[in-house]
């Protein structure tokens, strides 16, 4: 909402400086984004006269004026404009000026080797019309020398962000309302001269979609002539931000911009026969004042007259019977629309306009009549014509609202006690009816009231927020208890113990193009498909971490990296019971290009492989403090990788707590990748919590006096046999003795039969009690051997 | 030949031993069984018992002489060899030494945790919720009914989907829905219900994209509701939060009077800065910054939370978390936040050990 200081003037008597205004608007809760002044944009241009006018010696269409600016000798200016002419008093902008239109800063410089000290502006450079034709011409009486601020009146505009709440604030006088109420001023009375009807409304005026519009009232003002606004009218609709376009439209907009109230204007000689407020017919349509055509339905108001529609109600006027230069008997609409249906309706049509911001908001029903004849006045003042009598159709729906309010909560919800007296004041001037025992009476014009917070919020907003005190909220005993969840330790341990294992945590967009989606898609019900996406990049919503960071990994490797690691924890978004989301924490490594680059020590960069995904997969497991000895390696990682370089981690058959490897080659392509890629994610949820009671002592343990011995054996085993199956068994084969087996040889060839492999393990035992003898040993490199015989493992000669 | 001159050819021989093989040539020579030495002990027992007296002192000397001549040249002679071999062993130590591998952890997470851990010490838990809301906990439990026009100022996305009480999907807009979910969830648990203190950190969605708006956000909401709170104790927390948070005792607030529908009375919180270097700097108030939307949780929902708006009131509030870490650690690009610029994470990012804690304070400096 954006007004100048003289509109305000026109509502508020006050002496307040622009500053003191602004600070108040802020307090009060009506934020000011911006304050222009025009003085400072116009600084440095003045009145000035052009003595001679002489052509430009090489060009044709350049001028050299000398100009008079009211001081010192006359000034040389190269002037392009076809009224430039000796005599002329126009607006000179002097070296060091800065053109508002287009930044530029006036330097005395040469025009095709004439030197020019000057600029004589037209009012589209200094952004006070669009008029480029020509430089500005004043009235030669203006004194030469003068500041052309001064002389244009330049008024300071205010530019405030009015909350939804506030309909009453979208006019200047609600606003000059609120001032008056904060002490600013006193708020003037509005002049409404009811102008008496000289002849009956010559036009039925009907409701037939009451909830739509419980109100119509209208009139006719016969004879008025159509044009120009005058000047005082276009410069408030200009610091409004508005265009003027005639006096009878600009009238409306300015009961609109300075009281909150839309109203329109018909072409009385454009209607046939009765205008009625009705529901339009599914298929109509209607072309709208900004020249589009808008198909309307069953659910939407609108005006109609037996020819069609005029008026999307309450939102925007029909071009058909919009006020023109020949326009000389209009029809003034003042009506109550049901804001519901306006908001639906504008929503629907996907248009905006003042009055719809108005309307849904809620216009104050109260101001019907008033509003009338404010209009009326004005139209007749300026526009001449006679007015009709006013056809009032329905009624507004004025029933006074009343709240039952207790002083006593200004203390105890808004924080600040304020005296009753001080609250009564700040009630009464902000126009509310308090009765003895404080029922306090809603003004029309605030529908967003409708509880004792709303008149809290009231009597503080006018007291002054910084006059509340912060006092601190209560506090338990003793240093504070923990606070965070079980998941939320499992994140934090997680994300940390990522980084430090090398990797670079990112935050990737919850949504990715729907075709990278869906290649990461399966088993969950279908994707999250946005209706309405900001870009086709941007519309599905992750079924996995993975397909984000392989785009930012896309993007490093395309910058340069060699190789990277990056980790991501967040959701996946899958489709869950009812209807409802099924998300999922998760946590995914990419591990892209080169794990260690060319090195003096170890020669060739080292591509990332399915083992360091492993490991990643296998640490960070740990460090959740999932029982990873007992996790099974298993296949269907899934189509996304390469199907004999992938896995996943179980526990059980079923419980898939990661999955990891490198990425098949057509995902790559897909992703336009061009360097191995090695993945691993995890699926926290699946993660099972840590059993037993909370407690802080670890179970007992001594370390065992005897010393640990090591035996190795290797095995022939049939190649496809998994080496982890292989020492499972025999890590299992003595439990009593074996405490560890770790497979430290594959190999295949020269000695070792086809379709075989040579297996290696080396077995730790713990002696118990006493150290092993020989038949002690043997008997458990016999159980060993056996134990790895199921499997088809003989040992090696 | 006499002992003395023996004695001195000996030493002078051991002397000039080079190698390990020649002082054990001279060991043999005079201590072996035939050695020179040797020869001369064997002479003790032939002797009178008075020659004994006067020689034996004089061949044993010479004895221990040697003996001592040669484990002094052996020494000597050892240490040279294996001063030698780590000569030959020295290497280039300027050469460069396997990579540390440095990951990061990264802003948006780093000042989570912060965060948690300031409001912790306050009696903040903290809760969680879905980002694919119904329009139900994302607008109308929130005193959002269809028709409201802020509605339409939360540039909505949504799926073409509805969930099985018919509510439409959408992406959650705000935190905010996570009041709703929580005060559901303590009447659950307790009926009767409250007190309760969370806050609710996550992402938030709105179609909007431009240098300073992402389509993407994170926010942190906080909710109190017990008995008795005013907007006294909503100023007290946001201000000891701030200060908290960028450690600074000069922050300033500025409540202004605002709407939210979620809210009433509704403060916008500014927090005032000072300029250092031409950048905005929270503390002292040069100027003022909006941080903050906040306000005393409206009866509506309150009572759409499952609680009874007599018995319970409480404060809301909500803030940008991406923004609060630009504000404290400098970085003047939203967008970057979600890139995944390895570049600029480990520019921006926090080593893993950067746990914010209390006693250490939360932030992290340069």
């Amino acid at each position: 909402m954006k007004f100048s200081l003289s509109w305000l003037k026109d509502h508020l008597e006050t002496t307040a400086s622009v500053d003191d205004i602004a600070r108040a608007l802020n307090a009060i809760g009506l934020e000011v984004e911006g304050i222009e002044n025009p003085a400072e944009k116009l600084a440095g241009f003045r009145v000035a006269r052009v003595l001679t006018a002489a052509r430009h010696p090489d060009a044709d269409k350049l001028q050299v004026l000398t100009v008079d600016t009211g001081e010192g000798a006359p000034l040389q200016v190269v002037c392009g404009a076809p009224n430039a002419r000796a005599g002329l008093v126009g607006v000179l902008g002097l070296p060091g000026a800065v053109v508002p239109a287009n930044g530029m800063v006036l330097k005395v410089a040469a025009v095709r080797g004439v030197e020019s000290n000057g600029m004589m502006c037209s009012t589209r450079e200094l952004e006070l019309g669009e008029d480029h034709d020509g430089i500005i011409e004043l009235p030669e009486d203006v004194p030469v020398g003068t500041p052309f601020a001064q002389y244009h009146g330049a008024d300071p505009v205010f530019d405030v962000a009015i909350t939804p709440n506030r309909p009453d604030c979208m006019g200047v006088y609600g606003i000059a309302r609120d001032l008056a109420a904060a002490g600013l001023g006193t708020l003037k009375p509005i002049a409404a001269n009811p102008v008496a009807g000289a002849f009956p409304c010559p036009i039925e005026i009907r409701i037939d979609d009451r909830e739509g519009c419980p109100a119509f009232f209208g009139r006719v003002v016969r004879g008025v002539r159509n044009g120009a606004s005058p000047q005082w009218l276009q410069d408030r609709l200009k610091s409004a931000g508005q265009r003027p376009i005639s006096a009878l439209v600009d009238l409306t907009n300015y009961l609109m911009l300075a009281y909150g109230r839309p109203a329109h204007a018909y072409d009385l000689a454009r209607l046939t026969g009765a205008l009625v407020a009705r529901r339009a017919r599914d298929g109509e349509s209607v072309v709208a004042l900004n020249g589009k055509e808008y198909a309307l339905d069953a659910e939407m108001t609108v005006i109609a007259d037996d020819t069609g529609v005029h008026d999307i109600a309450g939102i925007m006027g029909g071009e058909h019977s919009g006020c023109s230069d020949q326009t000389t008997d209009v029809l003034l609409e003042i009506a109550y629309f049901d804001p519901t249906r306006i908001a639906a309706t504008g929503r629907k049509l996907n248009l905006t306009s003042d009055a719809r911001g108005r309307f849904e908001r809620g216009v104050d029903p109260q101001f019907f009549d008033t509003g009338l004849d404010v209009l009326t006045g004005l139209i007749v003042a300026h526009c001449g014509g006679q007015a009709s009598e006013v056809i009032r159709a329905g009624a507004p729906p004025v029933a006074p609202k009343v709240v039952a309010y207790d002083p006593a909560l200004a203390g105890s919800l808004g924080g600040v006690a304020i005296a009753p007296d001080e609250q009564r004041r700040t009630l009464a001037s902000l126009g509310f009816a308090v009765a003895d025992d404080w029922a306090v009476t809603v003004p029309g014009w605030r529908p967003d009231i409708d509880g004792a917070p709303d008149i809290v919020e009231e009597v503080i907003r006018i007291h002054g927020l910084d006059n509340i005190a912060s006092v601190p909220l209560p506090r338990a005993d003793g240093v504070a208890r923990p606070t965070a969840t079980a998941a939320q330790k499992l994140e934090r341990r997680l994300r940390r113990a990522a980084a430090a294992r090398g990797s670079h945590e990112a935050v990737t967009w919850s949504f990715l193009p729907e075709a990278e989606a869906e290649v990461f898609a399966g088993g969950n019900g279908g994707l999250w498909v946005l209706a309405n996406p900001i870009s086709e990049d941007m519309k599905a919503m992750r079924p996995s971490l993975l397909p984000g960071l392989l785009l930012a990994a896309r993007r490093n490797l395309s910058r340069g990296a060699g190789g990277l690691r990056l980790f991501e924890i967040g959701r996946r978004y899958l489709r869950g019971d009812a209807g409802a989301s099924d998300e999922r924490q998760t946590l995914a490594v990419v591990l892209a290009g080169e794990k260690a680059p060319r090195g003096w020590a170890t020669g060739k960069g080292v591509p990332f492989d399915a083992y360091d995904a492993k490991a990643e997969a296998l640490a960070l497991l740990a460090e959740a403090g999932a029982p990873v000895d007992s996790l099974q390696v298993m296949g269907e990682a899934g189509p996304q990788f390469h199907p004999g370089q992938s896995a996943t981690l179980r526990l059980g058959p079923k419980t898939v707590l990661a999955r990891f490897g490198m990425l098949h080659p057509s995902v790559l392509k897909r992703f336009d990748i061009d360097a191995p890629v090695a993945v691993a994610e995890l699926f926290l949820d699946a993660i099972p919590a840590r059993k037993g009671a909370a407690g802080f002592a670890r179970p007992h343990y001594a370390p065992p006096a005897l010393q640990a011995v090591t035996r190795d054996f290797a095995f022939l085993v049939p190649t496809a046999l998994p080496a982890g199956d292989l020492v499972r068994v025999v890590k299992g084969a003595d439990k009593a003795n074996i405490v560890a087996a770790r497979l430290f040889d594959d190999f295949r060839g020269a000695g070792v039969p086809d379709g075989h492999k040579s297996l290696a393990i080396e077995v730790t035992l713990q002696p118990g009690d006493k150290s092993y003898g020989e038949a002690d040993l043997k008997a458990i490199a016999e159980k060993v051997t056996a134990a790895a015989a199921k499997l088809g493992a003989t040992l090696r000669g | 030949m006499s002992i003395e001159q023996l004695k001195a050819d000996l030493l002078e021989s051991i002397a000039g031993a080079s190698d390990a093989a020649a002082i054990e040539q001279i060991r043999v020579a005079a201590l072996g069984k035939q050695g020179s030495v040797s020869a001369l002990l064997k002479t003790l027992g032939a002797m009178s018992a008075d020659e004994r007296q006067s020689e034996g002192p004089r061949i044993h000397a010479l004895r221990e002489a040697v003996t001592a001549a040669l484990a002094a040249r052996k020494d000597a002679i050892e240490g040279a060899a294996l001063e030698a071999r780590l000569a030959a062993e020295t290497i280039d130590l300027s050469l460069p030494a396997p990579d540390r591998l440095r990951g990061s952890v990264h802003p948006i997470s780093q000042v989570m945790d912060e965060l948690a851990e300031i409001f912790a010490d306050m009696g903040f838990a903290v809760a969680a919720g879905p980002e694919i809301e119904d329009d139900w906990h994302n607008f109308t439990a929130l005193n959002m009914p269809e028709s409201h026009p802020a509605r339409a100022m939360h540039d909505t996305f949504y799926f073409p989907d509805t969930n099985a009480d018919g509510r439409e999907m959408l992406l959650r807009t705000h935190t905010s829905p996570v009041q709703i979910r929580a005060m559901l969830d303590v009447v659950k648990q307790n009926p009767g219900g409250a007190p309760l203190r969370i806050i609710a950190p996550g992402r938030v969605y709105r179609s909007d994209s431009d240098a300073t708006h992402t389509p993407m956000f994170h926010q942190i909401e906080g909710l109190v509701i017990d008995k008795g709170i005013h907007l006294g104790h909503l100023k007290w927390t946001l201000e000891t939060f701030l200060k908290a948070f960028f450690e600074r005792e000069d922050i300033v607030l500025r409540l202004r009077p605002s709407y939210f529908p979620f809210t009433e009375p509704s403060v916008e919180v500014d927090v005032g800065y000072s300029l250092v270097g031409g950048k905005r700097v929270v503390g002292g108030s040069e100027g003022w910054m909006e941080v903050l939307g906040s306000g005393m949780v409206n009866r509506k929902v309150i009572a759409a939370g499952g609680l009874d708006p007599d018995e319970w009131q409480g404060f809301a509030f909500g803030t940008g978390v991406d923004r609060l870490a630009m504000l404290k650690y400098g970085m003047d690009d939203l967008r970057a936040f979600f890139d995944g610029d390895v570049r600029w994470l480990s520019h921006y990012g926090f080593a893993p050990l950067d746990v914010p804690t209390l006693s250490g304070g939360v932030g992290t400096p340069v």
